[in-house]
């Protein structure tokens, strides 16, 4: 076989490298409490985590040792796979943390809905790819959204609504391939409605939208034709059904904690005891970190407990109080880095596969860093999803480690193809 | 490989870069500028955790421990913290039912979840050890040391008083005192509760959100350790006031036993008694409800919170003020004339020691008339407001009409009434009375009205022949063995000495000699002074005796107060008092055949106290 030398983009390893190590240092900071220091006692958040990083580390070579084309090929059979442990795991999944999303196999828990990001973006970069597709045909507007609805219904399914929403990631690599903009826009207003519509008047809110509406029409446009009238009905109509299906959308759609999560962060409620707990403690934390933080294990309010979850989703909280604005700076700035270097590499990768795949690593990252590090700070509602590399977990470090080296995998050897 | 859409790329790197300088900002905002999540971790992550002295000791005269401490285990639970409970099992561990341990779950639930609330108090050190190697299945419980008051001999109830939880006013009143400690409510408990509580100590601890310590703050650089609580050394008793309640039970009335030389409180006992441990622990707050819903009140401290007509007693005080007025001599003698007052058959009293001993009610009646209209104004009204101010300023030297400065609670605490002018002018109006109005007082009725207290201090004057120390309770305390310096103050009555050596002959007669009306209190071997008094009431008379002994060499001075006794001073308070004075004297009594009658029998009356409140006020 030809064999070329591979060009590994040693950045983004490091980068991956940088937020394991500092991942794993909070994680042990966090659940430090002198007694259990012993770094490789299994007993510990810290000396599990240290098992799953080799694990991840062992993967990561394996892939990079494993042909590009493997992934491509067998995109649709690992999708197939995991959609099967999707199903199964409905019906054996062990309760945890009020969702049922967990395989116990003995030794480790497993979740499947963090291997079906990859297997889902594998699966979508290879429909994407195939020679006949086109995004203006309406075919595959339909099949590409069938992809990514049944994994994402499936998780749905096991209550955890963070993860499921982590699957509208692919918007983005859908929209460099030609999903129009508008999604996105739309998808801003209706979040921005969303929110007017609980917290002001709704009537006010549509006598705002009207003016607006007339705005548009008799001070923007120099010319009116009758397809910019019903145009602009047609929107101010579809918000008003939209405004006035909120409460039913918050009351009866949404559950219970949900709804009180979303009243939590507009301020809407203040039950520090309860719903509002979580992150109010998490501001505590990381508003003590000061400037360059308390340091490495000095942590108190982390250290303590107050947090809970503080190992996996409110990791970051650990960062802000003991490494301070300085520390958590540079925590974000990495991963913004990473984000930016993967566009930058699936930019410049020759398959349409390699593109898309790198853009749907990108923005599941970018996703999951989005709600996690938006909700410890108190800007996005709580939803339970884990900080990529950082937090802890077998099933989330592996299944990024593999979703991120399999991209890392393909630009090493993209001159080789074709 | 470039397509239509590749500068697409741009805007989502801009969108990640955006979201990226939003965290940061926000960071700033939380990290850099807003000072108030940082006050908080402050708050919440260094604890002030308290550490409790041991409260101090209580024992008697003899070194006998009184009260003492005794370590009980306060189950703590974290209602977010609790997993994998095998409920069934915790709820037979503990000896609850299912209904009960829901409710106590739901109280704590709804308190915090995630902070710690006492699931069970004062579990007891034998419950504890039942469940404290099981402790470890019930996650989210743990155990937290406290001390209750533990009192062997179950003696001295309301003198001891009790420890119980702070209420508001007591946090209002003293900042030292933080919610949910404990304070003394009353007895010397309270009287004495700076000297007993100690001083609280203070740890700065990183504590986690369990409450938890997980160590010291800046090394212990800001901790102040707990100084233990300081002993009392009492002046009661225990065996003569044990004796005292035994021979009290199935009565109500009370026992004040003084040693006349220090003013020490041998005894105190208001009857019927309760069991102080009834007022320890879970268990308080029921029993608190029935004592406190008892008509008898058990929880009144009689000795200083009843008010008596004292009856026949204040004979002696009264002879006292006229002889040292010179209104009558030693040898004044007067007819035993039934017109005037009543009284039992019984010779003419020829001198003031006779008349003590016949307790004749004619000649004290004369006494108190010499007393009150001493002719120094030609007016009788005029006069008799002389005269009883005079006689008011000599009652209030005997330590009558004032509360006794007692090293006790002082709220509730009697004053007696020995009545002024201002009395009688609100009464009948001004020059509208006069000794005619008001004779009931030479004997002890009528608008006088004494406290048990009194009574034994009036006892202890005529043992003093003449002088009082203010009864008092605590001997010293502490390490340095402190005393309080008000109780080594003599207080003179101004009356001549000698006068005291008729009182003491007269009351020697009263119970050694034929014709005295309490030959009932004799113990052979030592002679003891006494004085009868029946004081007439709603109901049944009470029943009055005051004594002291040895005569010459006086160390005990005591009244007994047996309410609506079926019988006189001699048939019940005497023979009570008898007993005592050989028991404290003697160190025992051989007397089993009196004792085992005075022990067993109820002379109370069941009349409701209430009566006799509003008596007093009408």
């Amino acid at each position: 076989m030809y064999q070329e030398k591979l060009k590994i983009d040693w950045w983004t390893v490091a980068l991956w490298g940088f937020l394991v190590v500092f991942g794993w240092l909070n994680i042990y900071a966090a659940t430090y409490n002198g007694e259990h220091a012993g770094v490789f006692d299994l007993a510990t958040f810290h000396g599990k985590q240290m098992l799953w990083i080799a694990g991840a580390a062992l993967i990561a070579v394996v892939v990079m040792f494993t042909e590009p084309r493997v992934f491509s090929n067998t995109a649709y059979i690992i999708y197939g796979v995991v959609l099967a442990l999707l199903v199964v795991t409905l019906f054996i999944a062990v309760t945890s943390h009020g969702g049922k999303s967990w395989i116990d196999l003995g030794f480790f828990r497993l979740q499947p809905s963090e291997f079906a990001k990859f297997a889902t973006a594998l699966a979508l970069a290879k429909y994407m790819s195939a020679i006949d597709v086109k995004w203006s045909d309406m075919h595959t507007k339909v099949v590409s959204a069938f992809i990514v609805l049944v994994p994402m219904a499936l998780v749905f399914l096991q209550h955890d609504t963070g993860s499921a929403l982590v699957f509208l990631a692919f918007v983005l690599p859908l929209f460099r391939e030609g999903l129009s903009g508008a999604v996105l826009v739309i998808g801003l207003a209706a979040i921005a409605l969303f929110v007017l519509a609980l917290l002001v008047n709704k009537y006010i809110l549509i006598g705002v939208l009207v003016l607006l509406a007339a705005g548009y029409l008799f001070v923007w446009l120099n010319k009116r034709s009758s397809r910019d009238w019903w145009r602009t009905l047609a929107v101010l109509v579809c918000c008003a059904a939209f405004v006035f299906s909120v409460d039913f959308v918050f009351n009866h759609v949404l559950e219970a904690h949900q709804s009180e999560r979303i009243n939590v962060l507009l301020g809407k409620s203040e039950d520090l005891q309860g719903a509002g707990y979580n992150v109010h403690q998490s501001k505590i934390a990381i508003g003590s970190g000061g400037f360059f933080g308390k340091g490495f294990l000095k942590g108190t309010v982390t250290k303590a407990d107050f947090v809970p979850e503080q190992h996996t989703d409110f990791i970051f909280c650990t960062v802000g109080e003991e490494w301070g604005w300085f520390g958590s700076s540079i925590l974000v700035a990495a991963y913004v880095w990473l984000l930016v270097r993967l566009v930058n590499m699936a930019e410049r990768q020759r398959s349409r596969f390699a593109r898309f795949y790198g853009y749907s690593v990108a923005s599941i990252l970018f996703i999951h860093l989005f709600v996690n590090v938006g909700m410890v700070l108190g800007l996005v509602p709580v939803i339970g999803i884990p900080l990529p590399f950082f937090s802890y977990g077998g099933s989330s470090l592996i299944a990024f480690t593999i979703l991120l080296f399999i991209f890392i995998r393909q630009d090493a050897s993209k001159n080789q193809l074709l | 490989m470039s397509d239509k859409y590749s500068d697409r790329g741009r805007v989502v790197k801009t969108i990640f870069i955006i979201v990226g300088v939003l965290f940061i900002g926000r960071l700033a905002m939380l990290q850099l500028f807003d000072p108030e999540y940082r006050d908080l971790a402050r708050r919440q992550s260094l604890r002030n955790v308290t550490q409790y002295p041991a409260r101090g000791f209580i024992y008697d005269r003899h070194g006998e421990l009184l009260v003492h401490n005794e370590a009980v285990y306060d189950l703590m639970v974290i209602p977010r913290m609790v997993k994998d409970l095998d409920t069934a099992y915790f709820c037979r561990s503990l000896g609850i039912d299912l209904e009960d341990f829901e409710q106590r779950m739901q109280k704590a639930r709804k308190y915090s979840p995630y902070s710690a609330s006492i699931f069970m108090k004062q579990i007891s050190k034998q419950e504890y050890a039942k469940f404290e190697n099981k402790m470890f299945r019930f996650k989210g419980f743990y155990i937290s040391q406290r001390t209750l008051r533990i009192y062997d001999r179950p003696i001295a109830a309301q003198v001891l008083g009790y420890v119980g939880e702070v209420d508001q006013g007591d946090l209002d009143r003293d900042p030292y005192y933080k919610r949910g400690d404990y304070i003394g409510k009353s007895g010397l408990e309270k009287s004495y509760e700076e000297v007993l509580r100690g001083v609280k100590g203070q740890r700065l601890m990183h504590v986690d959100v369990h409450n938890r310590e997980i160590g010291p703050y800046a090394n212990g650089m800001y901790d102040t350790l707990p100084v233990e609580g300081w002993n009392l050394h009492t002046t009661i008793d225990a065996d003569l006031q044990q004796y005292a309640e035994e021979l009290m039970a199935n009565k109500r009335g009370c026992v004040v036993a003084l040693e006349p030389s220090t003013g020490e409180v041998l005894a105190m006992v208001s009857a019927p008694c309760y069991d102080p441990n009834l007022l320890v622990g879970r268990i308080r707050g029921e029993n608190y409800k029935k004592l406190n819903a008892d008509i008898a009140k058990p929880m009144l401290n009689r000795a200083l919170m009843g008010q008596y007509p004292p009856g026949s007693i204040f004979k002696v005080a009264q002879s006292m003020v006229a002889l040292d007025l010179g209104v009558i001599t030693p040898g004044s003698g007067f007819a035993c004339d039934k017109s005037l007052v009543g009284c039992h058959n019984h010779p003419s009293a020829t001198c003031v020691r006779e008349a003590i001993k016949m307790s004749c009610n004619p000649y004290f009646y004369q006494v108190y008339r010499r007393v009150i209209q001493q002719g120094k104004y030609k007016n009788i009204y005029k006069d008799s407001q002389y005269g009883l101010t005079v006689w008011r300023e000599y009652m209030l030297r005997f330590g009558f009409g004032q509360k006794l400065p007692i090293d006790l609670p002082m709220s509730g605490v009697q004053k007696g009434n020995i009545p002024d002018t201002a009395y009688y002018n609100r009464w009948y109006g001004k020059e509208r009375w006069a000794f005619s109005t008001i004779y009931s007082n030479s004997i002890g009725q009528g608008e006088v009205t004494v406290v048990p207290i009194q009574m034994a201090n009036l006892a202890a004057i005529v043992a003093n022949h003449g002088w009082y120390i203010t009864p008092h309770m605590v001997r010293f305390y502490g390490p340095d063995s402190l005393r309080n310096e008000e109780y080594t103050v003599r207080h003179e009555t101004g009356v001549k000495r000698e006068y005291f050596d008729i009182a003491a002959d007269g009351m020697y007669d009263v119970v050694h000699v034929a014709g005295g009306t309490a030959r009932r209190a004799r113990v052979d071997g030592l002679d003891v002074c006494g004085k009868t008094g029946t004081a007439e009431n709603y109901g049944n008379d009470h029943s009055v005796f005051i004594c002291f002994a040895p005569k010459n060499d006086p160390k005990i001075a005591m009244a007994v107060y047996v309410e609506n006794a079926q019988g006189g001073g001699g048939t019940w308070a005497a023979p009570i008092a008898g007993l005592l004075v050989e028991k404290y004297l003697n160190g025992e009594v051989k007397r089993k055949d009196v004792e085992k009658m005075y022990r067993e029998v109820e002379p109370c009356q069941k009349l409701p106290l209430t009566r006799r409140v509003k008596k007093k006020k009408k």
